[in-house]
């Protein structure tokens, strides 16, 4: 067994990794370096870093001068500012550009935990899907946030690479393929689908534990990719199913539980359930805790799923 | 050229933009004249006096940079490329049109030597900020020329920016402020004072230049001369007329965002053909 590590460690390491392969790389964070793990980047090489101060908006704009100029271009900080304090530049600039702007920030959702809800971002997804030319991505664990880190490093254009703080067990081995616009059917079932992404999919794999003792067998899907939506595997698992539960760390409003809804029904309309963050703010709480107060864990997952085979025709 | 020759032939092209501008709002319907007239002078000095750069190939790694944060403004932008041979004068007449490569605000993926999107203010000097860290990592010596108005110096990300390039020492960063006193609403003292725009960028730690904006000679040596400190970057608060160059334009913000109707543009190219016919003749007089 693997030891437990936050997708956010991820991101130092991996940029280390492509500048050391001779990737033109660069990184800007926000005097939040130490948190985002950019710092262990810049020690390696602090020609390739830049730290704006408690700037963000700047944060966007100077990576995306640094696109402009040919550098592959991450940035730092937290996603609740990175997404909402420069959403105008991320759209007018990097999206309406198309540029090689790669936003990695990290403390994404209420496993932030004591910071509170000020902190705790549960809007970024759906922030960020709705624009043009963004690629949004949901890493399960720390491999598949290296993975995911490489595909948007390699894929020209902006990227939106969802990170977290808290350390999370392993799911994937080291042979993890990062798939853009794929679904990865980590468990099969033949009863009902749970969707989930991010630190969702331990959740949900435990819940397809659960219902496993009581002879339902639920197929869990690793929506790591919320953009480009992987449609047609999502409603292929529905169509095999006929119960979709889908299960996030974010608000059920524009998120992954959306985006599920959207797919299915235009390609196979069954019925749904959404496990997520329901239209509030979060509050300060230990993660584990915070899992329960919002309904997130997989004892909620295991009674969505229930709920949602009732409905079943 | 002789210094001389060279500010007649700058002149002379100010004035066929300023005309160009005026044409292609007018076709348009819609636009926004004072502003892209205040920058005649400076834009014309940056690409027919300053610049670096080949329109044959827009990409050329060694080329120096225009950002026009003040987006739109656009019009100034394409009268420029059209000048310096980009694309043909024919696009200009489809400015904000269906299917046009000129957008009502500048579009790098449509308009070819365009740098990078803008139109939402503010944005333009951390995004050339951020040009300059990259030409500087790539040894490339060119520099990046970076346009604001004056109302923009509003928008909070500018002084981010401002703080960030002395930091950094980005001496290859040139910021220049078409400073006339005007936004959208009225007068800037009115609907939200600067300030000492000079004074703040002195604190921020940069070295300003203040010149007139419609005076080429005095451009070309505020925008070109490199800073007195190595590691400083440069600053130029040019004062402007808003709508220079047409009678009725010249110092009222109500031309900031509307199109002339047929009478006034026909006013206004009148006078504009007069300034561009005498431009011709200094030009002359110039080349002697």
């Amino acid at each position: 067994m693997s030891t437990k590590r936050a997708t956010r460690e991820a991101l130092g390491e991996t940029l280390i990794e492509l500048a050391g392969e001779g990737l033109d790389v660069v990184a800007v964070d926000a005097d939040l370096s130490g948190s985002t793990t950019t710092a262990k980047f810049a020690a390696a090489y602090p020609g390739r870093f830049f730290n704006v101060g408690i700037a963000e908006q700047n944060m966007i704009g100077t990576a995306a001068g640094l696109a402009v100029a040919g550098k592959i271009a991450f940035t730092g900080s937290f996603a609740v500012f990175a997404t909402g304090r420069a959403y105008d530049q991320v759209r007018n600039t990097v999206c309406y550009s198309d540029l090689d702007v790669k936003l990695a920030p990290t403390h994404s959702g209420i496993t932030v935990g004591p910071d509170g809800g000020s902190h705790q971002m549960l809007e970024d997804i759906a922030l960020m899907r709705v624009l043009p030319g963004m690629r949004v991505l949901v890493p399960a664990d720390y491999v598949a946030a290296k993975a995911a880190l490489r595909v948007a490093a390699t894929t020209p254009g902006p990227f939106y690479v969802r990170l977290g703080r808290v350390a999370a067990p392993a799911i994937y081995g080291d042979d993890y393929r990062f798939e853009l616009g794929g679904a990865r059917v980590v468990r099969e079932g033949a009863h009902v689908t749970l969707a989930a992404c991010g630190v969702m999919v331990e959740q949900a794999l435990a819940a397809a534990d659960a219902l496993a003792a009581d002879g339902i067998e639920a197929e869990v899907l690793d929506v790591s990719t919320i953009k480009p939506f992987p449609a047609e595997a999502v409603a292929a698992s529905a169509r095999k199913t006929g119960a979709v539960v889908t299960c996030e760390e974010h608000s059920i409003i524009g998120g992954l539980g959306s985006a599920v809804a959207e797919a299915l029904g235009e390609l196979a309309p069954v019925p749904l359930a959404r496990v997520g963050v329901r239209d509030v703010f979060g509050t300060s709480g230990e993660p584990a805790e915070l899992m329960e107060h919002f309904g997130l864990s997989a004892a909620h997952i295991a009674e969505a799923a229930r709920g949602v085979l009732q409905k079943r025709p | 050229m002789t210094d001389a020759a060279l500010v007649a032939e700058i002149d002379l092209r100010a004035a066929r933009m300023r005309h160009s501008i005026v044409e292609m709002i007018a076709e348009a319907g819609s636009g926004h004249p004072g502003g892209s007239l205040s920058a005649a002078d400076i834009v014309a000095t940056l690409y027919f006096g300053v610049m670096q750069y080949d329109p044959r190939w827009p990409v050329w790694p060694g080329r120096d940079r225009f950002v026009l944060s003040k987006g739109h403004a656009a019009p100034v932008l394409y009268a420029a490329l059209a000048d310096a041979g980009y694309f043909g004068r024919d696009h200009l007449k489809t400015l904000r049109k269906l299917g046009s490569i000129l957008q009502g605000h500048p579009d790098c993926l449509k308009c070819p030597g365009v740098e990078v999107s803008t139109g939402s203010l503010g944005q333009g000097l951390a995004i050339a900020n951020g040009i300059a860290l990259g030409l500087r990592m790539d040894g490339l010596p060119a520099h990046v020329y970076c346009l604001l108005g004056d109302g923009e110096l509003q928008e909070g990300e500018v002084w981010e920016a401002a703080m960030f390039a002395p930091h950094h020492g980005l001496d290859n960063v040139v910021a220049i402020i078409d400073h006339n006193g005007l936004q959208i609403d009225g007068a800037c003292s009115e609907v939200m004072c600067l300030g000492g725009v000079a004074e703040k960028f002195h604190a921020f730690g940069w070295e300003v230049r203040e010149t007139g904006g419609h005076d080429v000679a005095e451009l070309i040596e505020a925008i070109s001369a490199p800073p007195a400190t190595p590691g400083v970057p440069v600053v130029v608060v040019a004062y402007t007329v808003k709508g220079k160059g047409v009678s009725f334009m010249e110092g009222d913000a109500g031309w900031h965002g509307k199109a002339p109707n047929a009478e006034q543009t026909a006013t206004a190219l009148a006078e504009l053909s007069a300034a561009v016919d005498r431009a011709v003749e200094a030009a002359k007089g110039g080349a002697r």
